[in-house]
């Protein structure tokens, strides 16, 4: 019989941190910012068909960065588990709290019990009857949980970005005007321009009705930054 | 019925389907009555009664009365039976109001869970025949006696058209042309909608033969619940169109109801 190698635990998470920081590194980010009727999200993506930003649920949205079968993987899980809660009890009771909180959970045990962490991270957005209600949990790769406030950039530049957006950001402002400040900042990272058709770009706003998630189309995205 | 929800996130759902319902069964999550052979029979339900559907010009407009009765009295007044099943299609129901409440519950759920999961709607004939299923799947409570017959009509993307569609107890699926009626005033109804009905007709004249139809309904049978002024109860009223499930607002049926009173006595 063979003996395993002895590796103390300390060494093993920081392997497991950096083998998922550099996965989450390679991929491109995503900015969530609140504007004055709800939430936009806004990623550089050209493909059509592979989303980054889904819905979840009546007034929650799902944002995910990195591996996209691993964060898709969890896309639908959160669907799920958001879905069988509202059938089982009712709309009012699917809240984003507790659906952060099992993300966490979930990510928290990949993390240490799995042979590969998850290279991803994601981004849980609720909003509700007044701005007040906005709540932006983010989930990191081994299951720690933030909650941000304002606006959130999650992926491969996050730092660059949010040093960005605390100067762009405007509190109150038009969805117009969101998307202007957001798109620009991207496009000031990355010191390009980039073109209606390579943005994925979604909101959740108050005035949409029972479901408040709605694709951006390239059009409109053209229209608000003209 | 059982309604413990996982606490877990179902990451590993054995469920290879976007079926909300196949997830619920793989955790014994679906709804489910288990009754001993004839033991439905001694049961008072409140059934829900008249509804019906007819198509024109650009789709389809859809009307139930409210009314809920017990063996031979009045159960409940103010039901409602006709339901968006997504934002470009509705459902109504007839029968066991209990199970058929559920059984739209579970159909919305799991129409919005594909879209979601998917991020396109089903296609209008895909969301039909999956009503079928769940209509099949009641087939041992039809044999105790507790029967849902719904009707589903939707605008289809695709073809760029209304549709309107009905069932039988065994879950048969049939496509209608015309009109369709369900429930115990289900016949009148749609004697009375084959001397109106015409092909082509404007929203408005639809949905003023569709609540003359109920009304007339409810002139013959004790069980379908007409427009009531007095209690200012009328029936509950859709359009499906290209722009999608709009839902009448009562003071425009009021209205309606009103001139078809008058119209009738």
């Amino acid at each position: 019989m063979t003996m395993p190698f002895y590796v103390p635990p300390e060494q093993l998470m920081k392997d497991r941190a950096e083998f998922a920081q550099k996965g989450i590194a390679k991929g491109r980010s995503i900015v969530a910012a609140e504007y004055a009727d709800g939430v936009v999200m806004l990623a550089e993506n050209s493909s059509r068909a592979l989303n980054k930003i889904g819905e979840l649920y009546d007034q929650m949205a799902f944002a995910g960065v990195g591996k996209y079968n691993e964060f898709e993987a969890l896309r639908v899980a959160g669907i799920r588990h958001a879905d069988l809660k509202g059938y089982s009890y009712g709309r009012a009771d699917v809240a984003a709290k507790s659906l952060a909180n099992a993300y966490s959970q979930t990510l928290g045990a990949i993390f240490t019990e799995s042979v590969k962490p998850y290279e991803i991270e994601i981004l849980i957005v609720e909003i509700g009857p007044s701005p007040d209600d906005t709540r932006l949990f983010r989930v990191r790769y081994d299951g720690t949980l933030v909650d941000e406030a304002r606006f959130c950039a999650i992926g491969g530049q996050e730092d660059e970005l949010s040093a960005q957006l605390e100067n762009r950001y405007q509190a109150g402002s038009s969805l117009n005007d969101a998307i202007k400040f957001t798109a620009e900042t991207f496009e000031a990272v990355e010191d390009k321009s980039i073109g209606p058709e390579d943005w994925e770009a979604a909101v959740l706003d108050r005035t949409n009705g029972r479901r408040m998630f709605r694709r951006l189309s390239a059009d409109e995205i053209t229209a608000a930054r003209s | 019925m059982s309604l413990e929800v996982p606490s877990g996130l179902p990451l590993n759902a054995h469920v290879p389907a976007d079926s909300f319902y196949e997830l619920l069964r793989s955790h014994s999550l679906q709804p489910r009555w288990e009754l001993s052979e004839g033991s439905a029979q001694s049961l008072a339900t409140p059934e829900a009664t008249t509804v019906l559907a007819l198509r024109y010009g650009d789709g389809v407009v859809m009307v139930g009365d409210r009314r809920a009765t017990e063996g031979h009295s009045i159960a409940h007044r103010r039901i409602q039976k006709v339901y968006p099943a997504d934002d470009y299609s509705a459902v109504a129901i007839a029968g066991t109001a209990g199970l058929a409440m559920e059984m739209v519950k579970l159909f919305q759920t799991e129409l919005e869970h594909y879209e979601k999961l998917e991020g396109a709607r089903l296609s209008l004939e895909g969301k039909a025949n999956h009503l079928a299923r769940m209509v099949r799947q009641q087939l041992p409570m039809a044999f105790q006696g507790l029967v849902v017959v719904p009707i589903f009509c939707g605008f289809d993307e695709i073809a760029n058209e209304g549709r309107l569609y009905t069932y039988d107890v065994v879950g048969g699926r049939y496509e209608e042309e015309d009109f369709a009626a369900s429930g115990s005033g289900g016949r009148e109804a749609k004697a009375f909608l084959r001397s109106v009905y015409s092909e082509g007709a404007s929203a408005d004249d639809a949905l003023r033969n569709a609540i003359a139809a109920i009304t007339a309904a409810a002139e013959q049978d004790t069980a379908t619940g007409g427009p009531d002024l007095r209690r200012e109860i009328y029936p509950t009223a859709v359009v499906v169109n290209d722009s999608g499930y709009n839902a009448v607002d009562d003071a425009h049926v009021a209205e309606i109801s009103q001139s078809v009173l008058e119209e009738q006595s």
